[in-house]
Formats: C-alpha cells, sequence, structure tokens
C-alpha cells in the first residue's frame, strides 16, 4: 500500500520535472514562434481554471456556470494592487506580485464562500442557474464601479507573469494541481466526492454537507481568482466583458472533455483546448462549433451503452484478475 | 412624473410578456421532461433569423413568412429533443444541463458561421401609429405585443385543460410512469410539448425581432436567461406562473433601467432570481416537493 | 435507562398522518425489529428518528439525550447510523473509500493537513485504512477493497451499506430491510453477521422487515406498525399469536 504511493510521488515529481525542462528547452532553442510562446501562460491559467472548475463540478457534482466571475474578481484584484502598490513603486515588484496572487485569490474565495452560502439550499439545476446569475451579477457590478474604470477596463497591468516569467506561472499552476489532488485523496475530499455519489447517505454517516459545499466553492473560487491575476498580469489589460457566460462554459467544456472527476484529465485537456484553436486560426467561429459538439457529443458518449459495455468489460477483467 | 412611470410600466408591460412567452417553454418543457432547455432561448434567436429570410430574402408576405418561423422553431424544437436529450432520459440531470448547454452553444455557432457576427438590421414588420391615451404615449409594437401573447396565452390555457392532448401533456407532467400505463404516448407527448413551446419561442423572437430591430445570432442568450429567471419567480412547472413572473419581472427590469442603473439593471433581474429562490424556491405559484428518502 | 426513548411520535404531509402516536423503548443490546406491511410507515419512522424529517409531534431521546430537531449528521455524531431500503452507497468511489469516509468524525486531521500531505496525514490516513480493513473483514469484503461500489453485486452492496454504517461507531444501528432482494441463504448468512455484529460491537440494533418469520427469528422484541401506528408490541411468540396482527397481514 505504503510503496505504490511512494511510487505515485515519483512520478508526480517526474512529470512536473520533464515538462518543466522540455518548456524550457522549446523557449531557449527557438523551436517556438512567438504564436506559440504567448500560449504558454494561457495553457497554465486554463489548466487552474479547469482544475478548480472541475473541484465544484466534477468532485461535489454541482454545475457552476460563474467560474469566469470568480476569476474577474480574482483578476481586478490583482490587477489593482499591482497598479497602485508594485507600478507606483511603494513595494518592490515581487513583493508587490505576491500580494496581487494572495490578494487576488484571497478575495475570490471570499466570494465563493458569499455565494456558496446561499446556493446551498438549492440543487442541481437551480444551483447551476444561480452560478450563472451570480457571474453575471459580479460582470454588471464592475461593469458599473468606478474603482474598476467600469466598461473601459483597466490597463497599462505590469507584466508580471507573462512568457518571460513562466517559472513563476508554472510554480503556481503546479500548486494548484497538486493542492486540488492531494485535497481528493484526503478525509475533507472523500466527503465532498460522498456529497456528489449520495447526499443522502452522505449526511447519514455524520457529515455535513453545508461546511463541504462551502469550502469546495470557497476552494475553487480561490484558485480560480489566482489564474484571473495571471491572466491580468499576462495581457496587461482587463474588461468586463472578457468573464462572460462564454468564459465560463469555455473552462466546463475542458473539464468535460477531460472527464468529470478527473485531475490529469482537466489537465491534459486544458493544454490541448488552448492550443487546438491556436491550430485553427482563421476559423474562430469554429471554435464554438467544436465546443458546442464537444459538450453534446461527451455526454451521450458517457450515457450510452457503448461506455456501459466498455466499462462492464473492464470491471469483469478486474473481478476476475485477468489484464494488468 | 405619474406620466413617466405609466409609461415605463407599460413598457415592462411588454417586454413582460415577451418574457412569459419564451418562460411557458421552459416551464412546460420542465414540467414534461424534467430538465432545463438551455437551447430554448437561442430557438428566439433562430425564429428571428428564420423571419429575416422569409421577408428579406425569400420576399414572402408578412403572415406567410411568421408561419413558415413558427415550423421551423417546431421542428427544430422537437429535433434537438430526439438528437440530443432523448438518449439521455434516464442520465443524470446534471449530463442532460450540459447538454443542454451545448446544444445552445451549438445553435449560437451555426448562426454565427452563417450569418457572422455583424449584427444585420431588420425592419419591423409590425407597422402601426403610436397611440396617445392622455399624456401617455404607447407604441404600436407594444399594442400588438400585448394583443398577441394574451391570444397566446388563452389559447394555450384552453389547449391544456380542454383538449385531449393538453391533458395528455398534464399527466405527463404529473407522473410519467403512470401516464404510460395508462396508454398516454409519452414520446409524442414530450415532442409536442417541445414543438408547442417552441412555436411560443417564435412567437417571442418576430415580437422581439420587431422591436429591437437588429439580427446576432446571440440575440436570444439574454432574453433566455431572463425568461427562465421568469419561469422560476412564477414557480417553474406552473403555466400561470411563466405569464404572472415574465410580466412582474419585465416590469422590475423597467422600472430598474428607469429610476435605479442602467448597467446594473439586468443585475437586479438577477438578484431577483437568488433572492426568490433563497425565500421561495418554489416560485410564486409553484408546489413544495418533498424528496423521498 | 433505555438507550432509546420515542414517546408519541407524529408526523404528517398535507394532513395525511404517516405516523402518529408512535412509542417505542429499547434497551442497550437489544436486537429490536420493527415490522408491519407495505406502507405501515416504518421507513419514515426511521426518517424521524435519523432527522430527515422533523417530526409534528413527539420526543426521541437518545441516552437520555434529545434528538428532536436536529439534522442528520448531528444524529450520527450523537450515535445513530443507518442503512437505506433502496441502497445508497457512494457508487463512483472504492469499497475502501466507502468505509474510511464513514470514519469522518472518527478519525479526523486538520483542514490544512488535507492540502499538504504530511506526517499527520500519512500516520490518520494509515489509521483509517486499518479501521476500514478490519471492518470490511467482518463482512468479507476485504477482497474487494478497490472495486468501485456500484460494480458489486447486489448482496455485498448491502453489507457495505451495514459496514459503512458500522464505521461510524453507533451505539444505535438502524437497518431498513436488510435482506430485501436476497435469495433464502443469503438472508441466513446475512442474520448471522447481524448478530455476530452485535456481539463484536456491543451495539443495539432496530430492524425493519415486512417477513415477519424472518424478523421472528432474530429478534429479542418486536414492535407491529400498521397505518402509521401501533398495533401491538412484545416478543415474537406473543405478536405472531396476537389476532390483531394476524388480521392485519392475512385480512379479514
Amino acid at each position: 500500500m505504503k510503496k505504490i504511493s511512494n511510487k505515485q510521488v515519483w512520478k508526480n515529481i517526474g512529470i512536473i520535472l520533464i515538462s518543466y525542462i522540455a518548456v524550457t528547452l522549446l523557449l531557449n532553442s527557438g523551436l517556438l514562434n512567438r504564436q506559440y510562446t504567448s500560449l504558454l501562460v494561457p495553457i497554465a491559467i486554463n489548466v487552474m481554471l479547469a482544475v478548480s472548475l472541475n473541484l465544484v463540478t466534477g468532485f461535489l457534482g454541482e454545475l457552476s456556470l460563474g467560474h469566469a466571475g470568480f476569476m474577474s474578481i480574482g483578476a481586478y484584484t490583482g490587477a489593482l494592487i499591482s497598479l497602485n502598490l508594485g507600478k507606483t513603486g511603494i513595494l518592490p515588484e515581487p513583493v508587490a506580485f505576491a500580494a496581487a496572487v494572495l490578494c487576488g485569490g484571497i478575495v475570490a474565495a471570499v466570494f465563493g464562500f458569499l455565494i456558496g452560502v446561499p446556493v446551498l439550499r438549492l440543487r442541481g439545476d437551480y444551483l447551476a442557474i444561480t452560478t450563472l446569475a451570480f457571474g453575471e451579477i459580479i460582470k454588471s457590478v464592475i461593469n458599473s464601479m468606478k474603482i474598476t474604470n467600469g466598461a473601459k477596463g483597466l490597463n497599462k497591468i505590469p507584466l508580471y507573469s507573462n512568457y518571460k516569467n513562466y517559472t513563476v506561472v508554472f510554480i503556481l499552476m503546479v500548486i494548484t494541481v497538486l493542492a486540488i489532488s492531494n485535497l481528493m485523496r484526503s478525509r475533507d475530499g472523500r466527503a465532498i466526492t460522498a456529497i456528489r455519489d449520495n447526499d443522502i447517505a452522505a449526511e447519514s454517516i455524520g457529515i455535513k454537507i453545508s461546511h463541504y459545499k462551502v469550502k469546495a466553492f470557497a476552494i475553487s473560487a480561490f484558485f480560480a481568482g489566482v489564474a484571473g491575476v495571471l491572466y491580468a498580469h499576462n495581457v496587461g489589460i482587463l474588461k468586463p466583458g472578457t468573464f462572460d457566460y462564454n468564459k465560463s462554459i469555455e473552462i466546463l467544456v475542458i473539464v468535460v472533455l477531460g472527464g468529470m472527476g478527473s485531475i490529469p484529465g482537466s489537465v491534459i485537456a486544458a493544454v490541448i483546448l488552448t492550443i487546438l484553436p491556436e491550430l485553427l486560426r482563421g476559423a474562430d467561429n469554429m471554435r464554438m462549433l467544436l465546443y458546442a459538439i464537444v459538450l453534446i457529443a461527451m455526454m451521450i458518449f458517457n450515457n450510452s451503452r457503448i461506455k456501459e459495455g466498455l466499462m462492464m468489460n473492464r470491471t469483469v477483467k478486474k473481478l476476475t484478475g485477468k489484464g494488468e | 412624473m405619474l406620466t413617466s412611470i405609466l409609461e415605463q410600466l407599460i413598457n415592462g408591460l411588454r417586454t413582460g410578456s415577451i418574457y412569459a412567452l419564451i418562460a411557458l417553454g421552459y416551464t412546460m418543457v420542465y414540467g414534461i421532461a424534467k430538465m432545463i432547455n438551455f437551447a430554448h432561448g437561442d430557438i428566439i434567436m433562430v425564429g428571428a433569423y428564420t423571419l429575416y429570410i422569409g421577408i428579406a430574402l425569400l420576399h414572402l408576405p408578412v403572415i406567410p413568412a411568421m408561419i413558415l418561423t413558427a415550423v421551423v422553431c417546431s421542428v427544430l424544437g422537437v429535433l434537438i429533443e430526439k438528437i440530443a436529450y432523448k438518449p439521455l432520459r434516464k442520465a443524470p440531470p446534471l449530463a442532460v444541463l450540459i447538454t443542454a448547454i451545448g446544444m445552445s452553444y451549438f445553435l449560437q455557432s451555426m448562426a454565427l458561421l452563417i450569418f457572422s457576427s455583424t449584427p444585420i438590421p431588420f425592419k419591423s414588420v409590425i407597422n402601426l401609429e403610436t397611440v396617445q391615451i392622455g399624456s401617455v404615449h404607447i407604441s404600436g409594437i407594444t399594442i400588438i405585443t400585448l394583443l398577441v401573447t394574451t391570444i397566446t396565452m388563452v389559447a394555450l390555457t384552453l389547449f391544456i385543460n380542454k383538449t385531449r392532448a393538453g391533458s395528455a401533456m398534464r399527466a405527463v407532467s404529473e407522473d410519467r410512469g403512470a401516464a404510460e400505463l395508462m396508454g398516454i404516448n409519452v414520446n409524442k407527448t414530450i415532442s409536442m410539448t417541445f414543438a408547442i413551446g417552441s412555436a411560443l419561442a417564435a412567437v417571442a423572437g418576430i415580437l422581439y425581432i420587431c422591436q429591437y430591430q437588429s439580427l446576432r445570432p446571440t440575440l436570444g442568450a439574454l432574453p433566455g436567461i431572463k425568461a427562465f429567471v421568469a419561469a422560476v419567480l412564477g414557480g417553474i412547472g406552473s403555466v400561470p406562473g411563466a405569464m404572472l413572473g415574465g410580466i412582474v419581472l419585465g416590469i422590475i427590469e423597467s422600472l430598474a433601467k428607469a429610476y435605479i442603473s442602467t448597467e446594473l439593471a439586468d443585475a437586479i433581474v438577477f438578484g431577483v432570481l437568488v433572492i426568490v429562490l433563497l425565500v421561495r424556491p418554489a416560485g410564486l405559484l409553484g408546489k413544495k416537493k418533498l424528496v423521498k428518502v | 435507562m433505555a438507550l432509546l426513548e420515542v414517546k408519541n411520535l407524529g408526523i404528517s404531509f398535507g394532513g395525511l398522518k404517516a405516523v402518529d402516536g408512535f412509542h417505542i423503548t429499547i434497551e442497550e443490546g437489544q436486537l429490536y425489529g420493527l415490522i408491519g406491511p407495505n406502507g405501515a410507515g416504518k421507513t419514515t419512522v426511521f426518517n424521524l428518528l435519523t432527522g430527515v424529517y422533523r417530526p409534528t409531534l413527539g420526543t426521541i431521546t437518545l441516552d437520555g439525550k434529545n434528538l428532536v430537531g436536529k439534522g442528520p449528521s448531528e444524529i450520527c455524531k450523537s450515535g445513530v447510523a443507518r442503512t437505506f431500503q433502496n441502497i445508497r452507497l457512494f457508487g463512483k468511489m472504492t469499497v475502501l473509500d466507502n468505509v474510511k469516509t464513514a470514519l469522518h468524525n472518527q478519525v479526523t486531521y486538520s483542514g490544512i493537513s488535507c492540502f499538504f500531505h504530511g506526517p499527520s496525514y500519512k500516520k490518520k490516513e494509515a489509521e483509517m485504512t486499518e479501521k476500514a480493513l478490519d471492518i470490511l473483514k467482518v463482512f468479507e469484503l476485504d477482497q474487494y477493497q478497490d472495486t468501485l461500489a456500484s460494480n458489486l453485486p447486489y448482496g455485498q452492496q448491502r453489507k457495505l451499506e451495514i459496514a459503512r454504517a458500522l464505521a461510524t461507531n453507533p451505539k444505535l444501528l438502524l437497518l431498513d430491510e436488510p435482506a430485501a432482494g436476497m435469495n433464502p441463504n443469503e438472508t441466513a448468512e446475512l442474520m448471522e453477521t447481524i448478530r455476530l455484529i452485535r456481539e463484536k460491537y456491543h451495539i443495539t440494533i432496530l430492524l425493519i422487515e415486512h417477513d415477519m418469520k424472518l424478523v421472528a427469528g432474530i429478534c429479542e422484541y418486536l414492535t407491529v406498525l400498521n397505518f402509521g401506528t401501533e398495533l401491538a408490541s412484545g416478543t415474537p411468540a406473543e405478536v405472531l399469536n396476537d389476532p390483531k396482527v394476524i388480521t392485519a397481514y392475512l385480512g379479514e
């Protein structure tokens, strides 16, 4: 038992190191043209967004359509901190960026908590619509506030997290992925998954549902907020319209394609779905169509007889000891 | 002041009755298929584009173009159900909801591919002079909208309560299994519900486009979501609830836009949804349901 | 003092009295049967005892402490665990994780440790695994520990549900038709296991069954429920010979 878990740890460390070295080599060898280097940070951001959304949608089993809202709160908080403290020289740049990341995450988590509390009384379809409503409320409030500069948005945000600083971005991404996958293999993670599988049974064995739902929402929002901070410091401009319903759906598509409740799936899907639209450049309209087809096809496939048959075969093999 | 409030109320009534038409589709489908048809809002968009094709490209007279719109939307609604939702009848609700979102995205992206994202101007097909009562002005389109929605709702209520097909719909919504045992063709009833709901969305689409006079692939998204809010506000699954919810929501929105802030009007509408769900999750006219353990 | 005392318990749904004036007193260590025809309100009684429904009337005390008004998770912490008539497992989790989840309040560590798998995480997780495997062994389910719960055969699923309930370390275990859908052999084996866990874990058991013969075999005391009210109570011999009970089951 113990041996296996150690092996797993080494394997993870290996994957992390190899991907870091690969990225470094690719960047320095000049094999990547500008178009692709500019994708590095968006890939990391999408990984973080997808993994954090997976916590709520894949593991807790509640559809959240307001993930972009948390991202925008993080982005604006972080941007305002570095515009007011970093750029003005009040704090040294690295400190200002660290503060931006931390505060962006925390403020988003506070909103996640605030939204989590009322949302607790709802389930399923209603909850999904409510998260969508919250996302839209956040968007229109940001749109009408002075400090966020309304519809014009913020610009000239220092580029602390563009591809030149990809090491920082990479570390933050790894922390996010590890934190959430560790969480899922712990007491709290099991409670969250149990609520998804059967909330009434989860309550009957002493799990406080409200506590874990709010917790999952807050943690998920925290990492979405951090991803938002990275976004702000990568592109340098923020507009409230960027973080609309479509952005939330985009993240959902990644989670669905990667498999709900699968963290490696989310990571791989995030990489693919960030690079693919770039390859299909010029056919930007096709991207939405692709997303739509992914959503429908994955759901129908997951619930079809074909999938059931495949799963059955695997289980039978496992039980009879054949295979593996 | 009083005049302005009255005019805002009438505006609200107009927007609200469009919401009500759309909300009816959500509510009927929810009652019968127990799912939120997220693509319902985009049917409005399809309706608007169909009307545009009929009038501007095929040069049809107004009435045949409208009939064409209703038929196209009904057929589309039925097809969507058959292709995307029917295979998922036994699937978990999350899967159905995601599929519905996918469908909504699909319709939008098809419109984007065919018509591109540049808005297409479209001149209203309803040309009626503005009427003045006292100092209150009521535009022709408002009168037509109110008239059409009232007739549609009366017809729908009669259909549901007085016809055999209507009572089949009520039976399936009450208990699908039992209805099936009583010899009701559930598949046919579900198809019919999607057809009627989509036809109502087509009507809403026509009225909507005559008012805003500009076609975009995403034009159905926001009224769709707001109509959903209206359906929840009235109590999802309840037909009179959808009508009431739509009108109440339209008035709230119109007053918020006029007296609070245009930018915050959407936030207020969604805020209403959140408050209703928290205070009275079953909505104004809905019934509370107990989860069976 | 009795372990569980229920007095004058009642609940109505929209004017219909599902349970009315229900009394039960269960002594520590007893194996108690609650029987009655279908629709008599047995499961409703369980739902009232475990806080799924809130009673409109009456009192429930466990070890002298009031349970009315507490939520299901608090009632579980007070020492009442249950199984469900329609099995409710965590289907997408492994058999081992199903039981480990139920150790939620037995073995705890901080929320921070959940993110950083430090020494306290490792120690406590190992302890959880050991405890969970101990319970699984009693039900001979340890061989399936890595199987997803939803892939278990039906009979094993019923057993896993009992194992999971036991893991919460209850004083009182409520079993809702544990033998439903089992063949006579499996049923006999299950009854043996129930007797065994009562001895091994020193717990009190309240069992719902509608098959009277089966309950009469293992329960020391029975209450018969009909139309939401108590029809008879007593030892199996007394109850089974009660003319009221015979009428309720066989009709006039």
